[in-house]
């Protein structure tokens, strides 16, 4: 498919606001690995970093095309200022307890499941191709958030005060995932991307429906919080990036 | 396993750790794609039958070793005493006439 050069631009600008939330996911659950409470739990989130890595990498290696300039999906990956992060506030929240990294995970596995849904029948062929892989994975990575959300809710005194304390602290960074950016408008009207808030009504539908399963409280807050899609980020992102990037930026180039 | 259960560490394993020591330990059985049987693969622990699914899902299919997992809980499994091995298998080896090699097959059914 011929693309002219402002297309591109904007496909790989576009590509940035889906890889970067799995990215920076990604990289906290790397974060877990070897601190897990059970061993088949280390491994279950260990693979899920991966499955999202595994995501990312072909979603970088099309934008790096798209981009041009030589840039590669490692410049992408490790060489971005901050502000150029385009990934949602949610995913940066550190891994606080168990409840937290579940909570977390489900809140965006619910999102990430709608959206491939809808990416599928992206005008762009390897945006639909990426899309229709990722699926199945996205499928179990919601399968197994979703269970231990439900262990925990309904499980001890203890395991439901601590998961019903991550859902309301983060809850407020839900939102953010339907905010469309000027790009996501644009991507949308081109017939590549996907509408978020379409998405917006089945996602806290099927939340709350597995929340109150869970026996925990849904929060009615109504105050949310936003700026990571707009490179604007949480004071976690800092220290994210120290370690994502440390590697590339002090051994330029460097490869395995 | 540590001794001190007492401690907590940030995710929360002060009181759950006792909890958790009464997983219940599981075997697995995989069967990979070209196989005709479930093969032993290996035990995890896991509280319930679901769970145990997962986990063997996890643990012991990351390299498409298979296509099918049963789960049992070890308890279910019972298995001779390997002190008995003697008395229980070494009858059989010396028993040619159980072994179905005494008559010729008719080159029709050479391949049977």
């Amino acid at each position: 498919m011929e693309i002219k050069e402002q297309d591109s631009r904007l496909c790989g600008d576009y590509i940035m606001t889906l890889a970067d939330n799995s990215l920076i996911l990604s990289h906290r659950l790397g974060e877990l690995c070897g601190h897990a409470p059970a061993l088949e739990t280390d491994i279950a989130l260990t693979n899920i970093s991966l499955d999202l890595l595994g995501q990312v990498r072909n979603y970088y290696q099309y934008a790096a095309d798209l981009v041009g300039g030589g840039k590669t999906e490692d410049d992408l990956a490790f060489l971005r200022l901050e502000n150029e992060y385009k990934n949602c506030l949610l995913v940066e929240q550190p891994n606080t307890d168990f409840g937290y990294v579940m909570v977390r995970q489900y809140f965006f596995d619910v999102f990430h499941l709608l959206i491939l849904q809808e990416l599928e029948h992206s005008t762009d062929e390897t945006l639909s191709a990426i899309a229709k892989k990722s699926i199945k994975e996205v499928s179990y990575h919601k399968r197994f958030s979703g269970d231990w959300i439900k262990r925990l809710g309904d499980g001890t005194e203890e395991s439901n005060r601590r998961v019903q304390q991550a859902v309301n602290d983060l809850w407020e960074y839900t939102d953010e995932l339907f905010q469309m950016t000027e790009v996501e408008k644009q991507a949308v009207s081109q017939g590549m991307g996907v509408d978020l808030l379409r998405l917006k009504a089945a996602y806290y539908n099927e939340i709350k429906e597995l929340l109150q399963e869970a026996t925990l409280t849904i929060p009615d807050s109504p105050y949310f919080q936003y700026g990571g899609k707009e490179g604007i980020h949480s004071e976690y992102m800092g220290y994210i990036l120290a370690e994502l990037q440390y590697m590339q930026r002090t051994y330029p180039n460097m490869k395995w | 396993m540590t001794e001190n259960n007492n401690q907590s560490n940030s995710f929360g394993q002060g009181e759950a750790s006792k909890t958790r020591k009464n997983w219940p330990l599981w075997e697995v059985f995989v069967r990979s794609k070209n196989g005709l049987e479930h093969r032993h693969f290996g035990s995890l622990h896991a509280a319930d039958a679901e769970m145990a699914l997962q986990n063997a899902r996890d643990v012991y299919t990351r390299r498409n070793e298979g296509v099918s997992i049963w789960v049992v809980e070890s308890k279910y499994i019972t298995a001779n005493n390997p002190d008995e091995a003697g008395e229980l298998f070494e009858p059989a080896k010396s028993k040619v006439y159980r072994h179905p090699t005494f008559y010729e097959l008719p080159d029709e059914v050479k391949h049977m």
